[in-house]
């Protein structure tokens, strides 16, 4: 009994250390689920501590925006309209060029239908604001303000316009936990854009992320963009990640190269993401209606380069030989085909046939000599617009 | 007739605090360390946390009560984050177990001996992480950036000292 008294307090400390190397022994071992490596009562101390600190977060960003964007948002909402207007001009201008770009695609879609290749297209996301952070440099981890109310669940990819920022972790009634891509913890399926090596992409305790488990490739060089592969079943396919910044030969775990992927989306100064709260199998809807309309269009445009005379000679666009680039400066010609004369003249052959005022019902038809063609029908310019020119 | 009872130094240097005091400034530190970061990426070198764990260590000068309170900060604090939890965890436990040993033998309210305190408790806590992260765990990939760590434990120090001073007014003598 003096024993406990006099060394209580090493006790009580060594009592503490070792019940939480405990826990971490628990906690490190192999989990069962690889998407969900916390235990439940892991799990139950982070929403707790989560649930505590959330509403003084939230209440904290608020308070934060309407000092800090308050005034300046009353200023910029008078010219609100006209950026709207312009941006939505712009979203048409946009919607009309991804149309193009889908329909270049179309055929390599095709192609991956030949392989049963399973695509995913982002159909519906939910913008959300950065409220916080894990407050740490050594784990890297976003508070955002959109929860399971609002349809966030587990697992869900995170991006911004740039690039991809990472996975949804934990998910609470109003907020949620984002694990960034160069956290220690967080992994996801790349591929290398320019060599199309697939590699698996995780964060470093510097903060980094980095490709690991590729052994030394020459083709492999700085600059070269990295992009989701969509074989980790969480980020879409095509994704933007970042670029390569450097290759050198990893000390730790040899004869693998340490390959450093700078982030498209800049992580240190993230304020609103896009969680991708579903995907599916086609594109969806609008960018469908956008690529039948670009491929009517399309079809529309082949068929009146087809069809010369429908266009206007004093068009400056030229209907024949898409080919041949136009010549600066000289204006494209019109020139209607014409077949080559016949060697030998028949009942066929055009011209031969006698006018209608000459003709009886139920009498023979002679074949008469062929009309000699106008010397004007030779010439080369011909105005479209004639009858002759449609014949 | 008034009772007359004898006390150690330490029980009777030994302060207390209110319990919003003892709840909302940890609370209000680890807010703070999340949040700041947001401002700048560059804020997530400061450690609040171990501040307040320094402070009501040396403040109570009661081991049990150190190790307590720096286990409980560094459990939210790893349940905030990524990390296993338990590391930040047994680290703050360490240092609230050693600080407030500390208090009780040295004069630890003048501002040099603080200074140095926190100094080498930064100090330490990077070596117990890396320890931790790196024997416990088993991250062979985590590297120790001394250079980092001694820029750490010096802008912690100085954002100390002005916290240890506005925390004092908080403090109830026993």
């Amino acid at each position: 009994m003096d024993f406990l008294l006099r060394f209580r307090n090493a006790l009580v400390l060594i009592t503490v250390l070792v019940a939480q190397a405990l826990a971490l022994a628990v906690q490190v071992r192999t989990p069962d689920n690889a998407a969900n490596p916390d235990s439940h009562g892991v799990r139950l101390i982070r929403r707790w501590t989560t649930g505590v600190i959330a509403p003084f977060e939230r209440g904290a960003h608020s308070i934060g925006w309407v000092l800090r964007y308050g005034w300046s948002n009353y200023i910029d909402l008078r010219h609100v309209r006209q950026q709207n207007a312009e941006l939505q001009q712009q979203i048409t201008r946009m919607r009309l060029n991804e149309a193009a770009i889908s329909e270049d695609a179309l055929e390599g879609r095709r192609l991956q239908a030949l392989l049963a290749f399973k695509q995913k297209y982002v159909a519906t996301t939910v913008a959300a604001q950065v409220i916080g952070t894990s407050g740490s440099d050594l784990t890297h981890v976003l508070t955002i303000d959109k929860g399971s109310r609002q349809g966030i669940k587990v697992d869900q990819a995170v991006i911004t316009p740039d690039g991809i920022v990472g996975k949804v972790r934990d998910v609470f009634a109003d907020t949620a936990e984002v694990l960034e891509i160069n956290d220690p913890t967080s992994g996801a399926g790349v591929v290398l854009a320019n060599t199309r090596i697939r590699a698996i992409m995780r964060g470093t305790a510097a903060g980094r992320a980095q490709i690991g488990n590729l052994t030394a490739d020459s083709r492999i060089k700085p600059g070269e963009p990295v992009i989701t592969s969509g074989g980790d079943q969480i980020y879409p396919r095509g994704l933007p990640v970042g670029t390569v910044e450097s290759i050198a030969p990893d000390p730790d775990h040899q004869p693998y190269t340490a390959i450093v992927v700078h982030p498209a989306a800049d992580l240190n100064r993230i304020n609103e993401v896009l969680v991708i709260t579903g995907t599916q199998p086609d594109l969806p809807a609008d960018a469908q209606q956008d690529l039948a309309t670009a491929q009517a269009q399309h079809a529309a445009d082949v068929a009146a380069s087809q069809l010369p005379g429908l266009h206007d000679s004093d068009a400056q666009t030229p209907t024949t030989g898409a080919t041949t680039p136009p010549t600066p400066g000289v204006t494209p010609t019109l020139t209607i085909p014409h077949p080559t004369p016949p060697l030998h003249t028949d009942r066929y052959t055009s011209g031969s046939t006698p006018p209608a005022s000459q003709l009886a019902p139920g009498a023979h038809v002679t074949p008469t000599e062929p009309v000699p063609e106008p010397q004007s029908r030779k010439s080369a310019p011909k105005d479209s617009t004639s009858p002759d020119a449609t014949q | 007739m008034a009772t007359r009872s004898y006390m150690s130094r330490r029980e009777a240097e030994q302060q207390n605090f209110s319990l919003p005091v003892a709840l909302f400034v940890p609370l209000a530190a680890l807010l703070l360390q999340m949040m700041l970061p947001r401002l700048s990426p560059r804020f997530a070198i400061l450690d609040l946390p171990l501040i307040i764990t320094l402070f009501f260590a040396i403040s109570r000068r009661a081991p049990i009560a150190g190790t307590i309170t720096g286990a409980t900060i560094g459990i939210l604090q790893d349940a905030l984050s990524s990390t296993p939890i338990g590391v930040n965890g047994m680290a703050k436990s360490l240092i609230g177990y050693a600080a407030a040993s500390l208090g009780s033998r040295i004069d630890v309210d003048n501002t040099a001996t603080r200074t140095l305190l926190t100094f080498g408790f930064s100090l330490l806590q990077s070596l117990l992480i890396f320890l931790i992260e790196r024997r416990l765990l088993g991250l062979t990939g985590f590297h120790m950036l001394w250079l980092h760590e001694l820029l750490r434990a010096v802008i912690n120090t100085a954002v100390a000292l002005p916290i240890y001073l506005s925390l004092n007014s908080t403090r109830k003598q026993l």
